[in-house]
Order: structure tokens, then sequence, then C-alpha cells
């Protein structure tokens, strides 16, 4: 294309601006191009995150072995597997979603791995070893989805079924012999002793999928008004019955699974969905209004958010540090940040493993600690880029049910990002949930890595926008 | 609603979601700085803050060193501290070193020299950057001190079991050569990683009524210098030029106190010596009392608080470890005024002020700012510090410190304090017996004294706190041979 018009406008003598900007738009939507940087990024990805290994085990044990280079080896194989599949079945999907999510990634098996050091485990009792195995597990996953999902938006057919397997997945951990109570928190399911899964996380992206699919259908009559109260137009009362078959769900999470996190994250994706979907924001006053009800209920009914409310704002207090279920956890996890201060103490050379779950839910105090204020502004930075290109697709997705689908995911991370982080440096009250990419945890690499495959695959089908 | 509307009402939304996300991670951009900027040092003072702790004994803790020896040293500790702090000589130095805790505090020159001996010093700074960025593990510095290793455990050793503390110092430089504090501690106690022991340890010692953790040379209740603060009384007669050491008092037996019926007795309980009239010098060589009260009443009390705080009475002093400064009571009537110039009535004294008064007539009236630190080496060996001697002032005259020495120097050879004595040594000495209360509870033993060879000379305070009283020469009997013991150590090492 490129040879027909440039010669054109040479000949007619006058340069078209259309001609040009074409022109432009043709070398940027090169696939190749998108692709190579990619993997241009992914090599930056994947030396930070074989930095961090090694540096770990140099700050740790004074030594470097081959153990922390198979782990990078590791992640490298598999998200350049990852890498060659998009070249193949997504050419034109964002190119820099893949190497943020290898970072988030990469580094988290590195601080996995530091923990792993402080409480003197290796072999498979080793967190980091399991950890790297169900990134492989996950990216295999990432692949397959992408391989098989050509054309996502057959997903909206199966809304239905997606919303089936969500609520499965979320009752699974009640079901008698297969539930387990971590924790507190009846989130998880396990076959005898060895896997256990959080099934939840993989509920989010079904869940996603079937409002994504449901607002698709559903905006048009969800959009229409119905009484003006106190200055805002509500929708009509027989509209309202999904956000409260969806708030009851979260409820009933919150009451039966005891896990304040999840329910909170469900709720917010279903309401900046229909948000987005209706562009009313009667129902974001609606749905704030449902949390509030639900908040002080809980409140003074179930006595773990009594504690969690109590933790948070009285974390100092001696009586809440010393509490069973009290600030412990909270207290130790900030003193480890401010341990850090702005640079952190390097790689292997902190505390981390003083708090409990420094590999798991502290992980970020974890890396706070270590890299400094300058690492969790870094981490949160590459936070703010995936989501944000997530978003992008949003913007530029060609039709309803990609748009829905691309916010709602790209928000789910955002949130439960801003949950947890939000959690440990006492933002709001901690609940407890996996840091993306980040976190010790099958489920939760699964789920996450199945999200970045769902994205690479809705942002490839964004014609002929370009990287920018 | 067309497509392009459509697509345009969403973008809206989706433009408002993206607010909401930049929003909440500004939120968590604003926590994590308030955290780990803002809050941390305050944070890091919290007292269940392990981390800052386990910080502490990440480094290796300097040694403190005498005579080439530690006396405190960090050894590899196998638990997660990493060093255990040890005192391989524990209670002779404990009034010296001090002791350092797992997070409990520290005294002594552990104390004073804290930061030092973590690295922490402004003096450290850049070394601290360098070993940082070239990985080295952190090191404190070592602390070499001015103590004789012979001196100290001549004052142990002369001292025994009995309450009492002995200083000796450099009259020409000010170091601190001895200071011994008896009952003492062992240190190593509190140098235990098991916090729960270390605190019972300390309640302990706080409890018991010797109070072995006071350091009795520099701190603690203080003492009543008796006979040894008329050193002070005759040095504030020489430098007002009215007196000399001929110059004649009255010898009565006994003295009445003006406006009262009080007696004032010489502790021979006789008169000074066979004339109607004492001198001065045999006044200090007989340690007499109804001369030197009669010399106070002339001189008032303001002469004397004056040549009290040239000696530094009043005075706070970091010698690095904090002194208690010495008082001369004010507002004292005459009869009080005359108790005090022999040191009883409320003059309270440290064993180290004492030796400072010597230690200036010694040194012809020149007093050098006593020191404990020779030198602070980094881990590489390099001097960090090497304080110079420190002139502290000029209390007297070269005379008076002359005349104040031949009458010292006569009281060893002839007078009260002859078991100072040391064969072909100059050896000036005084003593004292201060009365220190009503109900006959045990009397304050002094003897302050140096000695001089050609090369070398020695200041020394000793007091000693029997169990109990016994009739006569105590001081001289107790104290003194204390003094020449460490003299003696001194001057031959």
């Amino acid at each position: 294309m490129t040879d027909r018009t440039a010669p054109s406008a040479l000949q007619t003598g006058i340069v078209q601006l259309r001609d040009v900007t074409e022109a432009i738009r043709v070398r940027i939507r090169n696939p190749a191009k998108l692709r190579n940087l990619e993997l241009f990024l992914l090599v930056i990805a994947w030396v930070i995150a074989g930095g961090a290994m090694v540096l770990v085990q140099l700050g740790a044990l004074q030594r470097v072995d081959l153990f922390p280079l198979q782990l990078a080896a590791g992640l490298g194989i598999l998200t350049l597997a990852l890498h060659i599949a998009l070249r193949i079945v997504a050419r034109e999907a964002d190119a820099i979603i893949l190497p943020v999510a290898t970072v988030l990634n990469g580094l988290g098996i590195a601080m996995i791995y530091r923990i792993d050091i402080a409480e003197g485990v290796t072999g498979w009792d080793a967190a980091s070893m399991r950890q790297i195995t169900w990134t492989g597990i996950a990216l295999v996953v990432a692949i397959a989805a992408i391989v098989v999902v050509r054309n996502h938006r057959v997903l909206a057919r199966y809304r239905f079924l997606a919303m089936a397997i969500a609520i499965i997945l979320l009752v699974l951990p009640l079901v008698p012999g297969i539930g387990r109570t971590i924790n507190g928190a009846t989130v998880w399911i396990g076959i005898g002793s060895i896997v256990s899964l959080q099934p939840g996380e993989l509920a989010k992206i079904a869940l996603a999928i079937f409002f994504a699919g449901y607002l698709m259908t559903a905006r048009d009559s969800l959009s229409v008004v119905g009484r003006k109260v106190l200055g805002i137009r509500f929708p009509r009362l027989r509209d309202l019955g999904p956000i409260l078959i969806v708030w009851g769900m979260c409820m009933l999470v919150l009451v039966f699974q005891r896990d304040l996190g999840t329910s909170m994250l469900y709720f917010g994706l279903f309401l900046v969905m229909i948000y987005v979907a209706t562009g009313r924001r009667s129902w974001m006053f609606i749905g704030v209004g449902l949390v509030a009800l639900g908040g002080i209920a809980a409140y003074f009914v179930l006595g773990y958010v009594q504690r969690r409310i109590d933790a948070w704002i009285h974390a100092f207090d001696q009586s809440v540090y010393e509490a069973q279920g009290g600030s412990f956890q909270i207290v130790q996890g900030v003193f480890g940040m401010a341990h850090g201060g702005l640079l952190g103490t390097g790689l292997g050379l902190g505390r981390p493993d003083i708090t409990p779950y420094a590999n798991s839910d502290y992980i970020i105090p974890s890396l706070g600690e270590e890299l400094g204020l300058a690492g969790i502004f870094a981490i949160l930075g590459l936070y703010l880029i995936l989501v944000s290109r997530g978003v992008r697709v949003g913007f530029q997705g060609p039709d309803d049910f990609t748009k829905l689908l691309a916010v709602g995911l790209a928000f789910a991370i955002g949130l439960q990002v801003f949950i947890v982080v939000g959690g440990v440096t006492r933002l709001i009250p901690l609940t407890g949930l996996t840091t993306p990419f980040l976190a010790a945890g099958g489920s939760s690499l699964l789920a996450n890595w199945l999200i970045v495959a769902l994205l690479l695959r809705l942002s490839d089908s964004v014609r002929g926008r370009g990287i920018a | 609603m067309t497509g392009v509307e459509r697509e345009q009402s969403m973008r809206r939304p989706i433009r408002r979601v993206s607010t909401l996300l930049l929003v909440m991670f500004l939120g968590l951009f604003g926590s994590s700085t308030m955290i780990q900027a803002v809050q941390a040092d305050s944070l890091h003072a919290d007292p269940r803050n392990t981390r800052t702790l386990y910080d502490s004994f990440a480094v290796e803790r300097g040694s403190i060193v005498v005579d080439g020896v530690q006396v405190a040293l960090s050894t590899p500790s196998n638990d997660e501290f990493e060093w255990q702090r040890e005192y391989p000589m524990g209670p002779l130095y404990a009034p010296v070193t001090g002791y350092n805790t797992l997070g409990q505090g520290n005294t002594g020159i552990e104390g004073a020299m804290n930061a030092e001996l973590t690295g922490s010093a402004n003096s450290q700074f850049l070394d601290q950057i360098l070993a940082t960025l070239t990985g080295q593990d952190p090191a404190g510095s070592s602390v070499e001190l001015t103590i004789d290793h012979d001196a100290q455990q001549a004052a142990a050793d002369a001292l025994g079991g009995r309450e009492g503390a002995v200083v000796a110092l450099d009259p020409e430089t000010g170091d601190v050569l001895a200071m011994y504090s008896s009952p003492t501690f062992d240190p190593n106690a509190f140098a235990s990683h098991n916090t729960a022991a270390v605190t019972e340890t300390y309640n302990q010692l706080l409890a018991d009524p010797e109070q072995p953790l006071q350091n009795r040379a520099i701190a603690g209740d203080l003492y009543y210098p008796g006979s040894v603060f008329k050193l002070v009384t005759v040095a504030a007669a020489l430098e007002s030029g009215r007196f000399d050491m001929q110059s004649e008092f009255d010898n009565p037996e006994t003295l009445t106190l003006p406006q009262s019926t009080s007696e004032v007795r010489n502790a021979s309980r006789e008169a000074c010596g066979p004339g109607e009239q004492a001198t001065l010098e045999t006044s200090l060589v007989l340690s007499c009392n109804i001369p030197i009260a009669q010399l106070g009443q002339e001189l008032g009390q303001d002469a004397l608080a004056e040549q009290a705080a040239a000696f530094g009475y009043g005075q706070p002093l970091d010698i690095p470890l904090d002194v208690t400064p010495s008082s001369y009571p004010t507002g004292l009537d005459e009869a009080q005024t005359m108790l005090t110039a022999f040191g009883q009535y409320d003059v309270r004294v440290t064993p180290l002020q004492v030796a400072m008064t010597t230690a200036a007539i010694a040194n012809d009236g020149t007093m050098m700012r006593p020191n404990m630190v020779d030198r602070v080496l980094a881990p590489n060996l390099d001097v960090l510090d090497d304080p110079e001697p420190t002139i502290q002032g000029n209390p007297i005259s070269a005379e008076t410190a002359a005349a104040l020495r031949g009458a010292m120097e006569l009281g060893v050879s002839e007078g009260l304090a002859s078991n100072a004595a040391i064969p072909g040594v100059t050896v000036g000495g005084k003593t004292g017996t201060a009365e220190t209360g009503e109900n006959n509870e045990p009397f304050n033993l002094w003897f302050t004294g140096y000695g001089e060879t050609d090369d070398r000379s020695v200041a020394v305070a000793v007091v000693v706190v029997p169990d109990e009283n016994i009739v006569g020469d105590t001081s001289n009997v107790i104290a003194a041979p204390i003094g020449r013991a460490v003299i003696e150590a001194v001057l031959n090492s």
C-alpha cells in the first residue's frame, strides 16, 4: 500500500494529509513492529526479573548458584512461548501487557524465593518452586486460551454458561469434603492435602464475561430512566433485579465464606460495568448505598468484620495489637515498609520474614522493605500501566462486548490491587485478597494470566489503532 | 440510538472509570509515602518494631579496648541477632564499659560511645556509605580507653569486697587511669539475648540494697568529703593572699561554734600539735578541724564556694560518661560555713572530683579535663578520633600548688597519711573521715594523693564505706593503702 500511495502523491504533486496519515498508520499496523517491540520489552523484563532473583540470593546468602537462574530461565521460556503464540495468532495484540505482567510475575517469584531463603526451605517445600510451576501451568492455559479463542465475541454467547460456572466456582468451597477453611476464610478447595485452589479467583473472570454479555444485551432497557428522586434519575424498579441478585450473592460470600475482599471485588466489578454500560450515575449511587447497607449490617452482625475495622483504625493500640486476629500483622507489615524507607534495604538484605504471610498477602510490604518506596512506586506504576492498557482497549474496542469486558477485566485488576495494597498500607481496612501476579498462589496466577490472555485477545481486535 | 452515539455514550463513563482508577492509585501512592517517608522515623522508634532491634545487632559492634586487650567485644552468635556481646573481665570493668542490652538501653562507655561502637557516628558517615556500596558487612569502630589495666586491677584487688570507689588520673593529661566502683556487677548478664532474663537481672540488681549498678566513682548518691575538702579550703586561703602555710590559728581542744552549743573537736580528740597556736601546715598534716574551721570563718562561704567552683564543683562533665556535679552548699550561716571548711555539713563530692582537685595540685595548679577515650579506631584501623589533652582550668597558682604539695608530702612522710608512703617515690596525700549522719552510719573513709617519679605521675582518690565504724585512725588504715596500691601500679607499669 505504501508503494502505491506515495508515488500517487508525488505524481499529483500534492501531498495529501490523508495519504501521509494513512502511510503512518500502515507502518504502525505492521504487526512485526508491534511484536518486535514486545520482544524488546520482554528482554528488559527478563533482565529485571532475573536480576532480582540473583540479587535476592546474593543479598541473603552472599553467593550465587544456578537456582535463581533456573527460575529466571523458566519464566523466560514460558513468557517467550506466549510471545511466539501471539506472533502467530494475535499479531496485533497490545505489546506492553505481556512484558509488564512478566516483570510483576518475576518480581513475585524473586520475593517468594527470598522468603524461602529466610525460612530455610528448598525443593518442593519452597514456595518459589511451586510458584514457577504454577506460572508454567498458568501460561500454558493462557496460551491455550489465546489459541482456542480466536474470536472473543463468541464468549458473549456463553454468558449464562459463564454465570453458571461462576456460581459453581463460588459455592465449591462450601461443599463438604473439598472445601477448606484457611485463615478463617472458606474460599479454598483441596483434593487431599496436595493441591489447594481458590476458585473465587477464577470466578471473577467468568463473572466479568457474564456481566459483559448480559449488560451488552440489557444496556438499552437498563438505561431507561424512571422517577427522579433528589435530583437523580433512578432506573425503573423492575430493572433493579440484576443488581440486587449480584449484591445478594456478594453478601452470601461475605457471610458464608467470610471473605470481605472477594465480596468487595465482585460488587465493585459489577457496579463499574453496569455504569459503563448505561452511563447512568444513579446505578453508582444505588450500588454505594447497597454497599453501605451491607457494610453496616456486616459490621454489627459479623464479628470478624468488626475486628477488621478495629485493626484498621486502632492498629497501634496495644490491646488491638495483642488481640487474637488483631493488628499484629498489619503493624509488622507497616514496620517492614518503614524499615525499607525510600530506597529499601536491598534485595535479600531486609527482614520481611518477620511479618506473617510475607510471600502472599504481605508480599507488597516485603517488596516495600527491600526495594523501598521507589520500588513500591515502580510496582504500582506497572499495575497502572497494565490497567490503563486494558482501559485503552475499552476506549477503542470495536463493539460493546469487547469494551465492557476489557474495562471490566482491567478494573478488576485495578480494584484488586487497591484492596490489597490499600489494606496493607492502612488506606482501607485489610481484607484477604491476593496481589495480582506477585503473591504466592496458583489460582491467583492462573486467573491473572487468563485475564492477560483475554486482554491480549481483545486488544488484537482493536484494528488499525496502533500502539499509542 | 445510533452506533456512533452509543460509542460516544460509553466513552464518557470509561473516562470516568479511568479517573476513578487513577484516584485509587494516587491513594496508594499517598498511603505508601506516608509509611515509608513521612512516618518512617516514628515507626522506627516504636518499641514494638523488632526490625530496629535486629538492625542494631546486625552491626558488628566495635570492641572496647584497654591496654590492647578487648574488655568488651562482639563474637558471632548462632541466633538471629548475629552477634553476642561479651565482657571477658566482667565485673572488673563493669563501671567503665557499662553494659549493652538487646533494646533495653546501655550504660557506661557502651552508652556514651554507642554511635561510634555501632558505626553510626557522623565521623563514620562516609565509611558507612562506602561499606554499603562495596557490600561489606556493617561494623562499628573500636574504642581504646585511657584506663591502665594494672591500676584498674590494683584498685579492685585493694578495695576487695568493701563498698567504695577508686579513681586514678594522669595529672598532666587528664587521662582516667582507673575507675572502679564496688560492689559491681557482671555485664555479661545484660548481654543475653533472652530479654526476659535480662529484665529480671536488672530488676534484681536495682532492688539490691548495695546498689551494684551505681558507678560510685562518678555518680550515685555522692559522698561527704570530710577532711579531703581541707585541700580546697587551704587552697582558697593561699589564693586569697591573706594566708600562707605558716599562718597560725588558735589551738584549743574544743571549739564552740558561734550562735550554737555544738562543739568542734579534732579527730584526735586533742589539740593540734603541742603549741598554743597551730599553723595551716600542721593542720593539714595532722588533719585538725579546729584551725581549719577558724580559717573557714575568716574566709567566708563565698571564698570557699568560689574556690570549689574553680576546682569544678557544680559543673556537669562528660568524660564521656556523665559525671554528677559535686556541690558546695549555699545560704550558710557562720557555723555551717565553719563545718564545710573541713568537709562536714552539706558538701557532696564524687571521688572523681576529689581526684581532679589533687591532680590540679600535682600539676602545678593546672587542672586537665578528665577523659577516658584514648582513640577511636575504624574497622579499617583508621584513627577517627584521638582526643588531645585539654585544660579544664587553672583553679590555683603554681605557688599555691607547691605549698599544698609540701603539706601533703609531709602528711605522708610524718602525718596522718603515712600508709600511702612508697619508698623511692614522692608521694603526697590527704586522708579524710566524713561523719555522714546522726545515727552512727558508717563514715566515708577517704584518701586522696599523688605519686611522682621522674617520668610519670598519678593522682588518686579512694573512698571506702566500711560495714561499721571502728574506733581509730581508719582512713589511714583502710583507704590510704588502697591509694598506695593504685599509685604503685601506675608508676610500675
